[in-house]
């Protein structure tokens, strides 16, 4: 166990190497060698997801040295759940991708830039430095730009420059926030910059540093004032793609990123700081309610999905600017039926963009779900999982969120947060109305190869399972994870408790 | 005429030998001076790139500049990793330097693991930037119909 | 501090130049620009008045040292902005040749 935070990252990377000399030789072997390397990823985050010993965090000290001097992993509970979470959807995808590909050429890039991208998605989530979390960031980001530009297609490659310049302008943000840090404090490790935050006096450059950090992540997790990139750049990627930017990318990136920095590096809690939890709190309301009501007017199928990704992140930071116990489990159970929720409908979508090649709503005819049941039905059970229908897993994050602001005592962003799953489910059920309902459907259209619906019902399969299950995995695998975000700067300690002797 | 002038041709011919030894010189003592993989493996990229500009290029020789050189970026890297993993499997920790005590400070022959994962730098980034410049300069025969 | 200042000012002259202009390559190179200011940043906050380079042949004790991180960050920066230019210079370069022109507006068929 001590060697798998290394192994997450040398597997898919030596994977991402290796595709483009074997690929040459025959072109199935990309998908062979990508196929193995995400399957063992998935198994050994499943692994440390669920024996994971909490409070005593994985601390993986590269070449020995200890852990001020070197650069350290720290994987804990938090890290290990968004492992799973990563790893879960990255695996599905790659399934449904074997056939989706198929309509493209260079499927040895695609497998290269999509390991790359899962290498450094992988990276941000594990590590425990600071500047090392800029570089897997980096990584993960610049293979999403290319990612996002595959079709090579006017549109895609508009969509990719977009995408990149306000990427770049948050990654470039973070680099400078990360050299002030350095300046002041003279270390990169994220739990001896606890400690020196923790004897610092607060003055207003301290503050300019966290509200350059929050501003880069809040442009990577596409919160309302920063989102327009968003819409353009998931629908212009492959369906495969676009599920994983929209299910894990933005959380792992934005969310994760911004929680780690907020509650375990500056130790701000929701007693001692107020303002910046009421900023989250706003920045989250504000998503909700834009994005659902332009997410009510769009045409596009991918649009629609991108809009209400951005409303689904807004419930997450939401809960994370009430900051109490509840709101977040709910977040961190959120970010996983969110991620399998809406991950699962941007497959729907390629699996009727591959058989019908069309996007536009109000093109069809109806009646789809007749000839694609499968993949009707898939998408009809993920949007009540989305709007927070019960049984669903998706009903149990958003009860959550609820409960823990109605137990904060805020009235208003708990009966918006009601009244936008409403809304959430009307525009998601606009799809079904148009595209799969009905009688009369287009002529000649087949259900589509057994692999994307074997990724589509798997995923449907664990929304169930996870609202059939969720008092099962509450105490095992969400409690624990919220758990080290309450502690705050506890983690610094624990860090330099294990990793310090060396 | 394919290429630049006669003068071009001539000095290149002339400077691109010793461009590529001076690359393997700053990736070879890295781990002494300033400079290392990421510094040589540009400068030697740079003599490819010098001799592809002065002496011009057919859209076949880009194709096969463009295979070759992601083959060798893929080696590079791969390379480094088996470095940083042989520290794992020998000395138990990745990336540890397997013999940091070997030959004497200051010397060619010392620094342990460092000057190999140098070497592999070296190769992956000069196969890196002579592939961007490939791409670059080849979307001129793929849109030229 | 007044190098401090400098940086910042460089910084705010590349999101000028990305904000404002709308031929792509400018904006490209408002990036560099942003990029550079940081990697100043990285270089002055390693410098110490009156220091010595850090390789210890022979160590003495009491002297100062500059700081040779930062160094190696801004590499790390650098490489990185390698990347970040080249794919958004290749980006551009397949734009071109789909559209006919570096022009931002003339390009715009996204509603954003």
């Amino acid at each position: 166990m001590e060697i798998f935070p290394v192994l997450l990252i040398a597997i898919p990377l030596g994977g991402a190497f290796l595709i483009p000399i074997l690929y040459k030789a025959w072109n199935r072997l990309a998908e062979i060698v990508a196929g193995l390397c995400l399957a063992a990823v998935l198994a050994l985050s499943i692994y440390l997801a669920f024996f994971l010993v909490p409070g005593k965090p994985l601390v993986y000290l590269f070449g020995n040295w200890p852990v001020p001097l070197g650069i350290a992993f720290t994987v804990d509970r938090l890290s290990s759940f968004m492992l799973l979470v990563v790893s879960i959807l990255v695996f599905f995808s790659y399934i449904f991708a074997i056939r989706y590909m198929d309509h493209f050429t260079g499927s040895g890039k695609f497998y290269t830039l999509y390991l790359l991208m899962l290498v450094g998605m992988n990276g941000v989530v594990m590590t425990g430095d600071l500047f090392n979390m800029f570089v897997f960031i980096e990584i993960a980001s610049i293979s999403s730009y290319a990612l996002v530009a595959f079709g090579t297609e006017a549109e895609e490659l508009e969509a990719g420059f977009k995408y990149m310049v306000m990427g770049e302008i948050a990654s470039m943000m973070i680099l400078l926030a990360i050299a002030f840090i350095y300046a002041a404090t003279s270390t990169l490790n994220l739990a001896d910059i606890s400690r020196s935050f923790a004897a610092m006096d607060k003055t207003p450059g301290f503050w300019f540093v966290l509200i350059l950090l929050m501003s880069g992540f809040s442009i990577k997790a596409a919160l309302v004032p920063f989102h327009s990139w968003l819409p353009d750049a998931h629908p212009s990627a492959p369906a495969p793609i676009s599920a994983l930017l929209s299910g894990v990318f933005i959380k792992v990136l934005g969310v994760y990123a911004m929680a780690r920095i907020l509650f375990n590096v500056y130790g701000v809690s929701r007693a001692s700081y107020p303002a910046v939890f009421n900023a989250l709190l706003i920045l989250g309301l504000a998503s909700i309610i834009i994005a659902s009501l332009l997410a009510l007017y769009q045409k596009d199928y991918k649009r629609l999905l991108a809009y209400s990704s951005i409303s689904q992140i807004g419930y997450i930071v939401l809960a994370l600017g009430i900051g109490n116990e509840f709101a977040l489990i709910g977040a961190l159970a959120h970010i996983l039926s969110h991620s399998l929720g809406k991950g699962l409908l941007f497959l729907t979508s390629g699996s009727v963009v591959y058989r019908v090649g069309e996007r536009d709503i109000t093109k069809f005819t109806g009646g789809l779900g007749k000839q694609m049941p499968w993949t009707s039905l898939s998408y009809n059970l993920g949007a009540l999982s989305v709007a927070g229908m019960p049984p669903f897993l998706g009903f149990f994050s958003k009860l959550f969120i609820i409960l823990g602001a109605v137990k904060a005592g805020f009235i208003v962003p708990a009966v918006v947060a009601g009244l936008f799953a409403v809304v959430t489910l009307g525009y998601l059920l606009k799809i079904t109305n148009k595209v799969f309902w009905g009688k009369e459907g287009i002529k000649g259209i087949k259900e589509s190869p057994f692999v994307m619906v074997f990724a589509m019902v798997s995923l449907v399969v664990l929304l169930v399972a996870g609202g059939a299950f969720f008092f099962w995995l509450k105490p095992h695998l969400l409690q624990p994870a919220a758990d080290v975000l309450l502690k705050g700067t506890e983690y610094a300690e624990i860090v330099f408790r294990i990793g310090a002797g060396g | 005429m394919k290429g630049m002038t006669p003068i071009v041709k001539v000095v290149a011919r002339i400077v691109g030998g010793f461009i590529f030894i001076y690359g393997c010189y700053i990736v070879l003592y890295g781990h002494l001076s300033p400079g290392g993989g990421f510094a040589g493996g540009a400068i030697i990229a740079a003599c490819f790139i010098l001799s592809r500009l002065a002496f011009g290029t057919t859209a076949s020789q880009e194709k096969s500049a463009s295979i070759s050189s992601s083959i060798f970026e893929s080696t590079g890297g791969l390379l480094f990793l088996l470095i940083a993993l042989l520290g794992l499997f020998v000395g138990g920790y990745f990336f540890i330097n397997l013999f940091p005590s070997f030959g004497t400070p200051g010397r060619l022959v010392s620094a342990g693991s460092i000057p190999f994962s140098n070497i592999a730098i070296g190769i992956k980034v000069a196969a890196a930037i002579l592939s961007i410049f490939v791409v670059l300069a080849s979307t001129k025969y793929i849109f030229k119909e | 501090m007044i190098i401090l200042v400098a940086s910042l000012i460089l910084f705010l002259v590349g999101l000028y130049a990305i904000i404002t202009k709308r031929n792509m390559i400018k904006v490209a190179v408002g990036f560099s620009l942003i990029e550079y200011s940081v990697n100043f940043l990285f270089a002055i906050v390693g410098f110490r008045p009156g220091a010595l380079p850090p390789i210890l042949q022979a160590v003495e004790v009491g002297k100062v040292y500059s700081d040779p991180l930062p160094q190696a960050l801004v590499l790390t920066a650098i490489v990185i902005g390698l990347g970040v230019t080249a794919f958004m210079l290749s980006l551009i370069l397949r734009l071109y040749n789909r559209i006919g022109s570096f022009d931002l507006e003339e390009i715009q068929r996204l509603k954003g």
